[in-house]
């Protein structure tokens, strides 16, 4: 269960050398229960909706009001926090930091206090899972964009987190891959919290927040989120 | 500039106003900023890399000089400029450990335990020490009118390669090939015109990445 | 000159493993702990024994060495022909300035160390060195440096590497596109701001997995 209580983000706009920084809001006070197995956050492009995907795990943490995950604060517990939530990012090449592809699953099961033996095993375990098996010792960087982003997944999800926050994942893959992606999130058993591009994914999530210049200006059934969010693209044009 | 929290600490429930929708006139929460050590250990190993891509790259020609010049300082110096003292020399210092254990990271996709024997492990050596020196300085000059900036940083650069690169790289280069020390400087000196070129390029860059990145000058742990 | 500069190739990257070359000899069996301390013992002979004969002893001693570690010739003598070219001249030059004797023992000293850090450098698989080193390096979590951020550090920055290469391949080919490939400053000012950018993502997932608490 993630809950939003007027949960507020501000920024240094960092502007000037040395003198006084202009502080501005980008995502004001959100307050929501999230209890659904899908929800989806559309948006325009810096509509602030990346901003709401992070303070779920603590990687941006609230100004003013509180998150929480299972009744866990981000901003006093954070670490616990992120044992509980997973995050994939748009671009799979800067999630994966290890030389190859197990060493990188291992690197995500080292806080799970286990023999080196076992890492191992569960790593290749994970690997094969998503059809990764025969690339545990490839190099990341001679993988394809999809088969990185799958690995970033199968990363994540080794550590079984509870919730799943995944921003835009689908964003720079082709077709082929978007479909596999997909596929394998709407077959997760955790609550997955999904920021996306795609109007179709969004529509067949459970709850869809719509996220317009730095505010929730929608939260509610998926069709009619999808609709407003069509009609707020068309008013921008 | 407001305060912000200091790294892994939890920020102080002061500085948490209740916030009013619509807060018209009042000023704005204080932005709560996460812990950077993740952040931090990111920057030293990208740059570590970043030193190794610039060692590895074919040399660029120069107009009106005759050797052309590999980017190695240039990319040793950038380090300490933009990163700050401790993290910069950190990233030199990973780059090193990392090119000696084995790993074809010095110029020409060379690597290993090589380099300790060659008349240049001096100039190696002391890359850690200039890449910090120039860090510090930087951060002395921060509050210089932007228009300074570049200038500053170029200062910098000489100060750690004229201070340190060269009287190391020099000390070395001669014990290790029994020469005299008017005759190592004379050797060593045919590097000097480059590296005021690359320190000119470090200005250039540097300044531009702070403008991408105005907070790398303000925050320098 | 820019013809020439076109020419030039992107040298290949050749993995992490380096200039090792697999083997079972004494030498590959070693730890490379104690490797690298008799690597710094053939250094600090080098430094202490005057004269020709000593000099030329040494080289011997470590070429037999390097005999011993069964390592393929061609690649030993790729690897000396920068060093061997450096000695040839410097030899040349200090037997004219100051005589046959102080001319060998220079270019043999230098010949002589790097054979045996390359003999070191072939023998040894470059993660079980950086292994060593991380243990040699565990006492600076008495600094706030624990040896786990020093190992991720160091799997990170290879990591890193073959991408900040693509990315001057990229920035090189948008100059090019540009037709501004001679400008120094339209190849680097992209690259390292690339880099700051990178770098920051990296942070932001290294934070999201948990490895920042």
């Amino acid at each position: 269960m993630i809950e939003l209580a007027g949960a507020t983000v501000t920024a240094y706009t960092g502007t000037g050398h040395g003198g006084q920084q202009e502080i501005l809001t980008i995502l004001h006070p959100v307050t929501c229960t999230l209890v659904e197995q899908r929800v989806a956050v559309i948006g325009a492009n810096g509509s602030g909706k990346s901003t709401l995907a992070r303070l779920v795990n603590g990687l941006v943490l609230p100004s003013a009001g509180t998150v929480t995950v299972n009744g866990l604060d981000t901003l006093t517990h954070g670490a616990a926090v992120r044992r509980q939530v997973g995050f994939v990012f748009t671009d799979p090449d800067a999630q994966l930091v290890m030389p190859t592809a197990v060493e990188d699953i291992g690197l995500s099961l080292h806080r799970l206090d286990l023999s080196a033996a076992e890492r191992d095993e569960r790593a290749r375990a994970a690997l094969a899972r998503f059809g990764l098996g025969d690339r545990a010792e490839v190099p990341v960087h001679a993988l394809s964009g999809g088969q990185k982003q799958l690995l970033a997944l199968a990363g994540v999800l080794a550590t079984e987190p509870a919730v799943l926050v995944c921003d835009e994942p689908t964003t720079l893959l082709d077709l082929r891959w978007r479909s596999t992606v997909d596929t394998l999130l709407e077959g997760l058993d955790q609550q997955v919290l999904l920021v996306t591009h795609d109007l179709e994914a969004a529509a067949r999530a459970d709850r869809v927040l719509v996220v317009d210049e730095a505010r929730v200006v929608f939260d509610g059934d998926p069709r009619q989120g999808v609709a407003t969010y069509r009609d707020l693209m068309a008013v921008h044009r | 500039m407001p305060v912000a929290p200091e790294n892994d600490a939890v920020p102080a429930a002061a500085s948490r106003v209740p916030v009013d929708p619509d807060a018209g006139g009042r000023a704005l929460p204080v932005p709560v900023l996460r812990s950077s050590a993740a952040t931090d250990v990111a920057l030293i190993a990208t740059f570590a890399a970043f030193v190794a891509v610039c060692a590895l790259l074919p040399s660029i020609a120069v107009p009106n000089l005759a050797v052309p010049i590999t980017l190695q300082t240039f990319g040793v110096m950038l380090a300490g400029v933009v990163l700050g003292p401790r993290r910069g020399s950190l990233a030199v210092l990973l780059y090193l450990a990392v090119g000696l254990a084995g790993l074809p990271v010095f110029a020409q996709g060379t690597g290993g335990l090589a380099v300790l024997g060659k008349p240049s492990l001096g100039y190696l050596l002391a890359f850690p020490l200039a890449a910090g020196l120039a860090g510090l300085l930087v951060g002395r000059a921060r509050s210089l009118p932007t228009r300074w900036l570049p200038v500053a940083i170029f200062g910098a650069c000489a100060a750690g390669s004229l201070l340190l690169t060269h009287p190391i790289g020099i000390s070395v280069m001669g014990a290790r090939l029994g020469m005299g020390v008017q005759e190592a400087i004379a050797a060593g000196a045919t590097f000097l015109p480059g590296d005021v070129l690359k320190n000119v390029l470090v200005a250039v860059v540097a300044t531009a990445v702070f403008r991408a990145f105005p907070d790398l000058l303000q925050r320098r742990p | 000159m820019s013809r020439r500069q076109d020419r030039h190739q992107r040298p290949a990257w050749s993995g992490p493993l380096g200039l090792y070359a697999s083997g079972t000899t004494w030498l590959h069996r070693l730890g490379p702990g104690a490797k690298s301390v008799g690597l710094a013992v053939v250094g600090l002979l080098v430094l202490v024994v005057r004269g020709p004969w000593g000099a030329v002893l040494l080289l011997a001693a470590v070429t037999v060495a390097a005999a011993s570690a069964g390592l393929r010739r061609r690649n030993v003598l790729r690897s000396l022909l920068p060093i061997l070219v450096t000695a040839g001249v410097v030899g040349l030059y200090q037997w004219w300035q100051r005589g046959p004797a102080i001319a060998v023992e220079v270019a043999a000293g230098l010949v002589t160390v790097v054979l045996a850090a390359c003999v070191v450098t072939a023998t040894t698989r470059s993660d079980h060195l950086l292994d060593a080193l991380g243990r040699a390096l565990a006492p600076l979590r008495h600094v706030g440096l624990p040896p786990r951020t020093v190992a991720l550090s160091v799997a990170l920055m290879i990591r890193s590497v073959p991408a900040l290469l693509a990315t001057a391949g990229q920035v090189r080919d948008a100059a090019r596109a540009r037709g501004l490939e001679r400008s120094p400053r339209a190849l680097l000012v992209p690259a390292a701001v690339r880099t700051v950018a990178r770098a920051r993502s990296t942070g932001e997932a290294l934070a999201a997995r948990g490895l920042g608490d």
